[in-house]
């Protein structure tokens, strides 16, 4: 079982208030990801979680007990750190050994757990080296190691593959989101990056400024963000905003369309513009225009497409995929 | 070109090095060879030609039991730094690991006990000592030394335990161990070197320690700088006989120094090569 609860916790380092009052209902099994700018509270509330730092007021419940007086080590709680923090002077059995030997489980046991993390991690190789000799990814997975061999409660994830390069993060994505349906276990996945989010997230959280800005399924998040803050931050690319009178018409402060809801015709359309850059990856086309009194704004087309610089063209939203929002920036719907 | 300009350049510093070295060594070689003559060359002058005679040693060892003072000098040696670290241990994980706003503040204050002139608190020292019968006794020159070197053992630890990442300990933390654990089983291994270089340069710095020894012992617990304090006498020659009292006072942590220099240098170098 692995429930976790927050209510009104707010984190204030040295009079500055970093979480101002967050309440979050994370339920057993669900994998849950913090996503957010950098510097927006989410390693702070995932180390409230943690019971890394101390709240300055509220309260955190595993499975309904309340553990806000509780320190890390009575938690139950698994961490994965951004840079691994591997005990360098332990090889890599003993790195994982560790949370077994703190919690005094049997010698035999505990050597049959630690292989059996080691098969599932592909490191049986490499039990006897120090971290040093490893790998990145290999560290990565040592470090994940560490964190199943003794079952707690949920799992916790600060950035885990903001180290590695891109092929691998993708693999390490993809084998972290298999493990959580290997374990059902709950994990609470930090990461400033959305398409992790997106890919990986049961439910999604959006900080801004250590406020929840949302919480929901991916496409929930896509399909009716709360306000241009979660419009903007999920999706790639980035959502086009108007302002002004494209969006007076639809009676809205700003209006959003995403990039792949914008038509694009030589003819015809709503807004005119020239052509900018055109990147061009393969499967897809994405071309920046400048729309005339408007500004520029990115179109998602297919991967084959003669739109070529300085071309006169015309866009049109597609129709119902309009986003419209109010002066503070609030959905309207 | 560019070869034979870095020879001439390696060549150079290797001089140099080398010269500097002779410098820093110098005295020691001259007390060195002073010992080896006869109380009439060394009186007459300097010479680098001694007549490789140890009659000042037999003189020495002779007149005066030189194993008390020894045994006396690696007991408080040893035991003040042994003390030294069991305090400094706690007070720089501490500061390292949980510093407050204050946390430099305290690290100057105790370094600015350093640099009091010694003479300033000496008549105070010695009444107390005399008052609690610590005078003369190898207990009495633990715990001065321990203090005398305390500040130092904190610093030294204090930096080496800064370089270790947070994270690792915040990971034993989610791991499950405690305080003790976190300390035993990650820490301490983490700081071996730093531990090991701070505990050899503390018993260097306690054992080579004179001013405090000497004018708080005067017999029993007197260690080997008494001893060598003992052959400088008003009258008489005794440039001879002294140079081989100190040889023998400093051929001990010489030869300590000399076996665990790797060990030092690299603890004095940690975080500055990496
Ligand atoms: N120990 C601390 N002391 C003071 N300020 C901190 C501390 N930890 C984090 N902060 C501040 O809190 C804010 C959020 O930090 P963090 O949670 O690390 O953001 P994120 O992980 O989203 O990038 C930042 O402005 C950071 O400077
Ligand atoms: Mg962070």
């Amino acid at each position: 079982m692995g429930s976790i609860t927050l209510e009104h916790v707010n984190k204030t380092f040295g009079g500055h208030p970093v979480i101002p009052d967050v309440s979050l209902e994370i339920e057993d099994g669900e994998f849950v990801v913090f996503v957010g700018p950098s510097g927006c509270g989410k390693s702070t509330l995932l180390r409230l979680i943690a019971g890394l730092e101390d709240t300055t007021s509220g309260a955190i419940k595993l499975d309904g007990v309340d553990v806000t007086d509780k320190g890390p080590a009575h938690r139950g709680l698994a961490m994965v750190f951004q840079s691994y923090a591997l005990y360098p002077h332990m090889t890599v059995r003993q790195n994982i050994a560790f949370p077994l030997k703190m919690a005094n489980i049997d010698k035999a046991i505990a050597e049959q757990k630690v292989a059996d993390a080691a098969r599932v991690l592909n490191l049986t190789d490499y039990l006897d080296r120090k971290p040093r000799a490893l790998s990145g990814g290999q560290r990565q997975r040592v470090a994940i190691g560490r964190a199943i061999v003794r079952q707690p409660k949920a799992f916790l994830f600060d950035e885990p593959l903001s180290n590695l390069d891109a092929a691998l993060r993708v693999n390490m994505r993809i084998e972290i989101t298999e493990l959580h349906q290997q374990l059902k276990t709950t994990m609470v996945y930090v990461t400033h990056d959305q398409v992790e989010a997106m890919t990986m997230a049961n439910r999604i959280v959006v900080l801004n400024a250590g406020r929840v800005e949302q919480f929901g399924t991916p496409l929930e998040l896509y399909k009716s963000p709360a306000n241009r803050f979660v419009a903007g931050f999920i999706g790639s690319p980035k959502m086009n905003f108007l302002e002004g009178a494209a969006a007076g018409k639809y009676q809205a402060e700003a209006i959003g369309v995403r990039p792949e809801h914008v038509r694009i015709s030589r003819d015809a359309g709503e807004w005119q513009g020239k052509v900018g850059v055109a990147e061009h990856l393969g499967s897809d086309t994405f071309l920046h225009v400048h729309v005339d009194g408007v500004g520029l704004q990115t179109v998602r087309t297919g991967g084959e497409n003669d739109y070529h610089p300085g071309e006169q063209v015309w866009l049109s939203p597609e129709p119902g995929r309009i986003y419209r929002f109010d002066r503070a920036g609030q959905a309207l719907r | 070109m560019a070869r034979a300009v870095s020879t001439r350049r390696k060549l150079t510093m290797t001089i140099l090095v080398w010269l500097v070295a002779l410098i820093v060594f110098f005295p020691i070689l001259y007390t060195i060879i002073t010992s080896l003559k006869t109380e009439g060359e060394a009186a007459a002058g300097f010479s680098m030609l001694p007549s490789f005679t140890f009659e000042s040693y037999a003189a020495v060892l002779d007149q005066q039991d030189y194993f008390r003072p020894f045994f006396n000098s690696v007991v408080i040696s040893i035991g003040s730094t042994i003390v030294a670290l069991l305090i400094a241990v706690p007070a720089a994980w501490a500061m390292a690991f949980t510093p407050t706003p204050k946390t430099r503040d305290v690290l100057m204050w105790m370094l600015s006990t350093k640099m009091m002139p010694a003479a300033g608190v000496l008549v105070p020292m010695y009444l107390i000592f005399l008052n609690t019968g610590l005078l003369d006794t190898l207990l009495g020159l633990t715990i001065i030394l321990t203090l005398v070197n305390l500040p130092i053992v904190v610093w030294m630890l204090y930096t080496y335990f800064k370089e270790i990442p947070v994270d690792i300990l915040e990971a034993a933390r989610m791991d499950g161990a405690t305080l003790g654990k976190e300390l035993v089983y990650v820490l301490l291994p983490m700081a071996v070197p730093g531990i090991a270089s701070t505990l050899l340069l503390n018993v260097i710095l306690a054992w080579n320690e004179a001013f405090w020894t000497l004018r708080l012992s005067t017999d029993d617990a007197a260690p080997l700088t008494a001893f060598i304090a003992s052959f400088s006498s008003p009258q008489g020659q005794f440039l001879a006989k002294l140079s081989a009292a100190s040889v023998l006072a400093i051929l001990p942590i010489l030869l300590l120094g000399w076996f665990s220099q790797k060990q030092l240098v690299r603890g004095l170098t940690f975080g500055a090569v990496k």
